[in-house]
């Protein structure tokens, strides 16, 4: 089975709210190797101006990972899991992500590409905060081998 | 209180600068760290049986762990995570983790753009693996206004 070209431009529904917790942020950020103060104590986030701890930049991934097992899952997407290798990922901020906040992430497929046999589809994931407002766009353009 | 760091004004940044290095040393425990941490529980990051099925040499490094360190570095010289506005990279090359030695990921981070008018500078990142650079156009946006 191959990747369906009609699900270029399809959007799936709003993914359940996800709260950002600071414990989670502070794992978070031990894990990509961040050491900075305004990632782990919440007076040196106060002291910058944020409300609490500010996520790493790349934190974004985890609100996002529920809307691409949606694409995944899609029953007539034609996208083989098996075969799926991440090409690019890109995140655009209107401002970071701290804790406490409440996350609801929307995904539409932007493109879907044949190149050299292999299918890249691109997926957008909008991220909006609990006033609805946008908090930050993750890209990711999944690579899906074609049949060898 | 620990106040956030200076940071350089936007006006005193010249292309090619170099503004950032950095080198991690990965070991497996920091693939199982950070699969716990994201969620991402890929076998392929954390068992050598898996990874060999489907043709790899061995565990790799999540391409979303190295893309999340190779930031860091960029994040510790702005002085605040929340100045990184975009990023963005493209996996070119995988991370190959050995159980013994690790595997050590260099970053360099120099100036790419600068944006006067809006107080804002690209970072463009070399992250290299083995002699070879790991991520393609990876690519930080950092508001210094």
């Amino acid at each position: 089975m191959s990747v369906n070209p009609e699900l270029q431009g399809r959007v799936f529904p709003p993914v359940a709210p996800y709260l950002v917790g600071r414990e989670k942020v502070r794992e978070f950020s031990r894990a990509v190797f961040a050491t900075n103060p305004i990632n782990h104590d919440p007076e040196a986030a106060r002291a910058a101006g944020h409300t609490d701890v500010v996520a790493p930049p790349t934190f974004a991934v985890v609100v996002q990972e529920a809307t691409l097992a949606q694409l995944l899952a899609e029953p007539d997407g034609g996208i083989d899991f098996t075969r799926v290798v991440h090409g690019d990922q890109r995140f655009s901020y209107t401002r970071a992500i701290v804790a406490g906040d409440e996350l609801t992430a929307t995904l539409a497929v932007t493109s879907i590409k044949s190149l050299g046999g292999h299918s890249m589809v691109t997926a957008e994931s909008t991220i909006v905060d609990a006033s609805g407002a946008h908090v930050v766009t993750a890209i990711s353009t999944l690579v899906v081998r074609g049949d060898e | 209180m620990t106040p956030a760091a200076p940071i350089r004004a936007v006006t005193e940044l010249t292309v090619g600068d170099v503004v950032a290095e950095a080198s991690f040393a990965l070991t497996r425990d920091s693939l199982v760290h950070y699969a716990g941490a994201s969620g991402d529980f890929n076998p392929i990051h954390y068992r050598d049986d898996v990874a060999q099925s489907v043709g790899l040499s061995g565990v790799l490094a999540h391409g979303m762990l190295t893309m999340g360190l190779a930031v860091q570095p960029v994040v510790d010289w702005a002085g605040d995570p929340a100045r990184v506005i975009d990023y963005q990279v493209r996996f070119t090359r995988p991370v190959f983790v050995d159980a013994t030695d690790g595997a050590a990921v260099t970053v360099v981070a120099k100036v790419g753009a600068v944006d006067v008018e809006a107080g804002i500078a690209r970072i463009d990142l070399t992250v290299t693996f083995n002699g070879a650079t790991v991520l393609g156009k990876a690519q930080a946006r950092v508001n210094l206004g």
